[in-house]
Formats: C-alpha cells, structure tokens, sequence
C-alpha cells in the first residue's frame, strides 16, 4: 500500500520533471552553432538558397522559437518525438533499434562492475593491512585513474591486433552468416572488449566504496556484539558488515543504471558498437536536433526510472527508511 | 545524323574498357570495405554528400562516365552528339538495360530524372539545367537536350552522382523525399541494393541481369561502419576490411598501412571531383582586406613542407586558382614559391601593425588540425599576429556563413571545368550569406564577373581559353583566397583486389570492374 502510492507520487513528479526537462532541452540545444539544414547542404558541397529554404522549411526551422517549442512539446505529449533531420527516419524507430545494443552492453557492464566492484572491495576490506589488499586497492586506483577512451584502444591492441584473440570492432561478424547458438557467441565475443572497458571505471569506484564503507560498517557496535557472541568471521562479513555496507553502493548503482541509455558514447565510437551513445554524438554533430532531443528524453526519463527504482531498493536493503523522501 | 568524332569516342572509351580488363578476371568474392561517415541514404540524386556516392555510384548511374582524363564515355548513353553551334546535345541510349525490378530503363526516364527530378532536389543539377531550354525525348531511346546557348562544360556534367537517373515509374507524380521506395534504392548499375543495417554494415549483391555481358564479377560489396579512425586502420590491418576509401583512416596511419604485404595504393579516381584546398581570406575588413597581406600570406606559407609532412608526399602544390585537372589552366604563371623575405616586405609597405588576425581550421580531424598549426607557425614567422580558433563542423558552417572570420580553411571539388567548380569561388553575385560554398571571401571585381560569364556560354573552345587566361592572371595578382593544395587523396587497398579504381570518380563505380584474384 505504502509502496503503491509512494511509486503513484513519484510518478507524478516525474511527469512534471520530464516537461520541464524537454523544455530546458530545447532551449538549450538553440544555443549551438550552426543550423542542421546549412550541415546538410555542407555535407552536399553544393547548395543554392533554394536547397537551403526548402530544407528549413521542411524541417519547421523557418518558423519563429516559440511556434518550433509549441510543436515539439506538444508532440512529445502525444508521444510523437518527429523525424531525424539527416535520416528521414522517426525519431522513435531510431532509438529502438538502437536501444537492444546498448542495453545489451552497458547491462552487461552494470553486472560486471558491480559484482566484480562489490567481491573485490570485500576482499580488500578483510585484507586491510595485507599486501593482497594493497593490490587489489592499487589496482582500483589506475583503473579509477585511467581514462576509458585509452582502455579501450590499449585492449584493442593488446587482444585484437597482437594476441588475436578478440575481434576488435562491431556487434557481429558481418557476413559470416551465424544464426541460433553460434551467433549468440560471436555476439558474446564482440561484447567481451567493450563491455569490460565499459565497466572497468564502475568497477573501481564499486571496489573502493565498498571497502570504506565496509571497513565504517566493522566499527559498528553491532559487529562487536556479533563477534562476542562468537560468530563466525566469514558471516559476520556477509550479514552484518556487507549488508550495512550497501546503502551508499546502491545510490551509485542507481546513478550508473540511469547512465544506460546515453553513458557509453566513448565505448561505442572506439568499438564501432551500433548503440545509442553514437547515435547521439553523430546527432550532435549534425545539429540533427529532433534525434538529439528525443535521445535526451530517453536518457531523462531512464534516470528518473532508475531513481525511484532505487528509492524502492533502499527500502527493501534498510526497512528502518520510510515514507516519501 | 551521328557525328564521326562522337562515334570515335565511343569507340576509343570501349577500348579504354577493354585493355583496362586484359589480365583474365576471375568470378566471384565479396569485398568489405569501409563507407564514413554512415550516409543518411542511399538515394542518389536526392542526397549528394560523399558517403552516399561512394556506395550509390554503384547501384546508380548516369549517361556518361569519364576516363582519369576527363574524356567521357559511354554509360547509359551509347553515344552522343553535338550541333554545330554547340546548343544540342543528342544522346543515343543503350536499349538493352532494366531497372533492378525489371522494368526497361528508358528515354522517358531521363527526361523524368533530369527535368522534374534534379530540377527539384538536386542543387549542382539545377546550376547545369539552368543552360537548359528543353528536354524531350525523341524516341524511346534518344533524348535531346537543347541549350539556351552554348554551355562549355555541358558533357562534363552527367556523371551519376550529380545527374543521377531514377526511376520515372517509382517517383513520378510522388512526394519524392517520402518515397517508399527510397528504403530500398532501385537503380540500373552493377551491383543491387541488399540491406542496411544502420550503424553495422550496409550490403549490396551483384545484379546478375547487368547489361554489361560478364560485370560484375564479385558477387557483393560489404560497406562497414565504423565510427573511430583508429578502429578502421587496425580493421584494415588484420584484414577484415580488403578496401579503405581515401579519407577513411587519418593521414599518419597511411605509412605504416601502405607498408604492409600485400597492400597497394593509388592517387588515381579523384580527377572528376579534383578536390582543392583553400584559404579563405576575409575580403571585407581587417588586413585580410589588403591584397598585399593576401599576398604575403602566400609567400609565407610552406605549402611544399605541408605536402610532404602532412600529406605523406601526395597531392600537388598548385600554382593558381585553376587547378592542374581544370580545363584552361594557364600554367604559365609565376609561382608564389616558399619566400618569407618576399611576405615581410610586402607587410612592410602595406603597413601591417600586428592586428590580430583569426584562422579557423577545417573540422575533419587531425590532419587538418595539425595542417593550421603548421599554417600559424609559418604566418607568425613572418610577423603576422596570428590565433587559432578551434571549433565543430555546425560551428565551422556558421563562422563562414556568417562572415565571422579572418583565415579559415576550406576545401572544395572543381569538377574539371572552370564554369562547374571554380568560377562559384570568384563570382560576385555568389555572395550571399548563409552558405559556406559560395563566394566567402567577399571578391568583387567586375573584370572577372564579366570573363568568368562569358566564357561559360562562349563557343568553341578556343574562345573560352582565351577568357579563361585573362581572369586566371587577375585573379593570380588579386590572390582572392589562399591556393594551399590540390589534395592527394590515397586509396588503399589488398594488392589482390584488382580494377579497382578505373575512372575519373574512382570507387564511387569502382566495383563494376573490380574482382579477386583469390
């Protein structure tokens, strides 16, 4: 009941957040130089001022700000997002078929990163003063340190161009011909380089949290009634110190799950991944501001999904937290 | 009624095909190679950027093809001929060709494509069609262009991808840019359109019922997208990809990839467009104004350094606005060779007092980057006051459009004729704000709009030539824009792959003659 109509408020203000986040989006997106019909003629390498009036024309750009902003936003509430200026194509069909991809790799690099960020920050956590948790420790640290587009490059490198054992760009091996399980696998394959390149920053950040947090977590008095009533180390760790552990890691988890849609730009571009994440930069760069738009609403609408997702999640890892926050 | 010049032509063009084909080509194979970036579409005639050539040029075509000399030959036209005063042109069509859904490609379908088609959508059409009187077809296989007056250029001008044929019986009496049918590209070339998956690959087969007896001999082409120009150089490396296009891997990847085994490289199947880089110069304010600081700017410049650094030794330093594939061009001028002395004097007496000036590098990656540093470097050698602005592509437009800019790269495509290519950059009634392909620089000189207009329309060509020397030397002394290179353009490819670039345009047909020797 409680949960019903916490997730029935929520709802409600985040319809209100989306339409001001539409309009914020529009206006900012004005400020850009350049205009996506003068990119197309450019593209072209000829244009008359015929060509280019017929393209603004065509795309409503001759009309002034405050009629463009009427009917964008009045189509978005009918769930109507237009056509990609460059594409011909609706703006919606776009983003779905994109969507698969991209859910595909940053999912699966949510899964890596916090499974392998959570083993390994317990790990350094019950290694405190031992080398091996120094390790693991220094290793989150460069991983932190490192920036993704050079991960990426450096792993192309190492495990496509000279160990030969990964291919090193796209989402299938085109004209291969794979179906059913073989396909799966050379999807897998592909997934393998970017997926990890993609989770390796997460996972850093998931391996130092959850060490401090942890390590706050054993100096709690319950852990020491818990010890003096003779516990065993090992489930002291998991049920005591783990389980309090995890309210920040999930507010962080929570905000890498909202980056889904539009957090992998870099990774997709260096790995030629056919997801969202190019589909935006290209649409940035062509001023095709119709696709940029309907992509930032996607992106927007997931975060504030995955944010009351993660109210939820506190509620069920901490009961102690009620009500609306 | 058909010319004996027009017959020997043909003939010539068929013989060009055939020594061209003399090494005993083998059947089948499908090539990949690499399409950037990803085209909006593949429509050719309504989308005419370069992504959308190098793949439609396969599926579309036009009446003519040209030979790395600029001399046309036979495509969908079988022949050709002119009247005497230069104002018909009949073309005799080929009677043998079908769409790709079967249907006969005919006199109609020219007259469709040229006269509703282009005369809407297509911008470089329309500057041709203007010359245009009318367009009728005579027979089902015979159309007649008649001209206003004569129009130098005019053969020049139907090469597929800027008068592209298509389909009367798909676009007629449609709104042609929402056309179902644009989804799946139906053309009369070598190779058909198969399908597209956006941001993977997109995969044309061979047309088996190509009019050409035996082309094409691979079975299909596999178009690659890949967005990092890194990605694409280790794809060509490990050998995914058999064919790169020029343009598709930066500039310093193109050493170490020609190095390899089996990897060949030409200059070749660039004359048709003979892409050209300038500078543009202010010509309204600030010292770019002067035509002695536009003139130290070019004694300053070490183009040679640029070719041979940054161009990996290809392309040429050209010597004036008319570039060397350029019909007319008077190659009796006097170089602005390398000279700083020569550009510090020339400040000097102009009286050049260290005002700021601005250079906006072309946003097409790191060679043009690099190539503004370079350009910044020599400019402040000789005492200019120089900064780099750095911006996007949108941005980059807009700066142009909008006048805002002192020094700002650019490059265009001169397609073989002064009237086509070159002219635009010069004329004044090109001036016009909004548009970064006219006249940017803001020239104005009467003298030339006048010789520029008339040569266009003079006949024969003796007379253009006699036009064109006098504005060349004009325009030699008023340096309206900075003549920086006549870019070298380098395809690689797998030695294996034979016949690949045969024409004046390249890979944009490329694969009609291509096959494997696996």
């Amino acid at each position: 009941m409680l949960y019903a109509r916490l997730i029935i408020m929520r709802l409600f203000k985040a319809v209100i957040v989306l339409f001001l986040i539409v309009i914020l989006n529009f206006l900012l997106i004005q400020l850009a130089p350049g205009d996506p019909a003068a990119i197309l003629a450019g593209e072209a390498g000829a244009a008359d001022q015929e060509f280019l009036n017929q393209l603004r024309e065509r795309f409503g750009l001759d009309q002034p700000m405050y009629v463009q902003l009427w009917r964008y936003v009045s189509g978005i509430a009918m769930l109507d997002f237009g056509y990609s200026y460059r594409l011909g194509v609706p703006v919606f069909d776009l983003i779905m078929a994109r969507l698969p991809a991209t859910l595909l790799l940053t999912g699966t690099a949510f899964l890596i990163s916090l499974v392998l960020g959570i083993i390994a920050g317990s790990m350094a956590a019950a290694r405190v003063k031992k080398p091996s948790g120094s390790i693991i420790m220094a290793l989150a640290l460069v991983f932190y340190a490192t920036p993704l587009f050079w991960v990426a490059l450096m792993s192309v490198l190492v495990f496509s161009v000279y160990l030969d054992w990964l291919p090193a760009y796209g989402f299938y091996t085109v004209g291969a011909g794979y179906t059913g399980f073989a396909l799966i696998l050379d999807v897998a394959k592909h997934l393998i380089l970017p997926a990890t390149t993609l989770a390796l920053f997460f996972m850093a950040i998931y391996t130092r949290m959850t060490r401090t947090s942890m390590l706050d977590a054993a100096q709690q008095d319950y852990v020491k009634t818990a010890r003096a009533k003779g516990l065993k180390p090992s489930i002291i760790q998991r049920r005591h110190v783990l389980r309090n552990a995890l309210l920040p890691i999930i507010t962080l988890a929570g905000l890498q799950a909202g980056q889904m849609v539009g957090g992998a730009i870099l990774t997709e571009t260096v790995f030629a991944w056919p997801g969202i994440g190019r589909l935006m930069f290209e649409a940035l760069q062509q001023r095709d501001y119709n696709l940029l738009l309907g992509i930032f609403f996607f992106s927007a609408a997931l975060v504030i999904v995955f944010n009351i997702i993660t109210d939820l999640v506190y509620r069920l890892a901490d009961p102690r937290i009620k009500g609306a926050s | 009624m058909r010319d004996p010049l027009a017959l020997a032509i043909s003939a010539a063009a068929l013989a060009f095909t055939t020594t061209a084909l003399a090494d005993d080509p083998k059947q089948g194979g499908t090539v990949n190679t690499i399409v950037q970036p990803e085209p909006p579409g593949l429509v050719l005639g309504m989308i005419q950027n370069a992504p959308t050539r190098v793949v439609a040029g396969n599926i579309y075509e036009g009446l003519l093809r040209y030979t790395t000399d600029l001399e046309p030959i036979p495509q969908l036209a079988e022949s050709w001929d002119v009247s005497d005063d230069g104002r018909t042109y009949t073309f005799h069509l080929r009677e043998n060709v079908a769409w790709h859904d079967g249907e006969p490609f005919t006199a109609d379908d020219v007259v469709f494509s040229a006269d509703v088609f282009h005369r809407e959508l297509n911008p470089s059409a329309r500057a041709v069609l203007q010359h245009v009187e009318s367009i009728e077809a005579t027979d089902e296989h015979t159309v007649v262009f008649t001209l206003t007056e004569p129009f130098g250029p005019f053969l020049l001008s139907f090469e597929a991808g800027t008068f592209t044929m298509v389909p009367e019986h798909l676009y007629a009496g449609t709104d042609f840019r929402n056309n179902e049918h644009n989804d799946h590209p139906i053309g009369t070339g070598p190779f058909k359109f198969a399908n597209w998956e956006r941001g993977t690959v997109i995969k044309l087969v061979k047309n088996d019922d190509y009019y050409e007896e035996g082309l094409p001999y691979l079975d299909g082409v596999n178009w690659h997208v890949i967005p990092d120009g890194g990605s694409r150089a280790v794809a060509f490396e490990n050998g995914t990809i058999d064919v790169l296009p020029s343009g598709t891997v930066e500039n310093f990847d193109i050493p170490r990839l020609s190095e390899m085994d089996n990897v060949c490289v030409t200059e070749e199947g660039h004359e048709y467009f003979s892409p050209y880089s300038m500078l543009w110069m202010n010509n309204r304010e600030g010292p770019t104004a002067d035509k002695r600081f536009r003139q130290a700017v070019m004694y300053a410049m070490d183009r040679e350094f640029a070719r041979n650094v940054l161009w990996n030794g290809l392309g040429k330093v050209p010597l004036s606005a008319f570039g060397s594939n350029a019909r007319f061009q008077d190659d009796t001028l006097e170089p602005y060779d390398y000279n700083p002395e020569r550009a510090r004097e020339l400040l000097e007496e102009m009286g050049y007092d260290g005002e700021e000036v601005t250079i906006l590098p072309l946003p097409y990656g790191e060679t043009w980057t690099r190539w503004a540093e370079a350009v910044q470097q020599n400019l402040r050698e000789v005492g200019i006051n120089v900064r780099t602005q750095a911006t996007d592509v949108g941005g980059w437009n807009q700066r142009l459009g909008d006048w805002d800019y002192d020094l700002a790269f650019t490059y265009l495509y001169q397609y073989g004729d002064p009237a086509l290519g070159i002219s635009r950059t010069y004329l004044s009634d090109n001036i016009a704000k909004g548009s970064p392909w006219n006249n940017v620089e803001g020239y104005e000189n009467a003298r030339v709009d006048e010789l520029f207009n008339e040569a266009a329309t003079a006949y024969p060509d003796s007379e253009r030539e006699a036009l064109y020397k006098e504005v060349q030397e004009i325009l030699h002394e008023d340096v309206p824009v900075g003549w920086l290179m006549e870019l070298g353009f380098p395809t690689l490819y797998r030695c294996d792959v034979k016949d690949l670039v045969n024409s004046s345009v390249g890979l944009n047909e490329g694969f009609r003659d291509a096959w494997l020797d696996r």
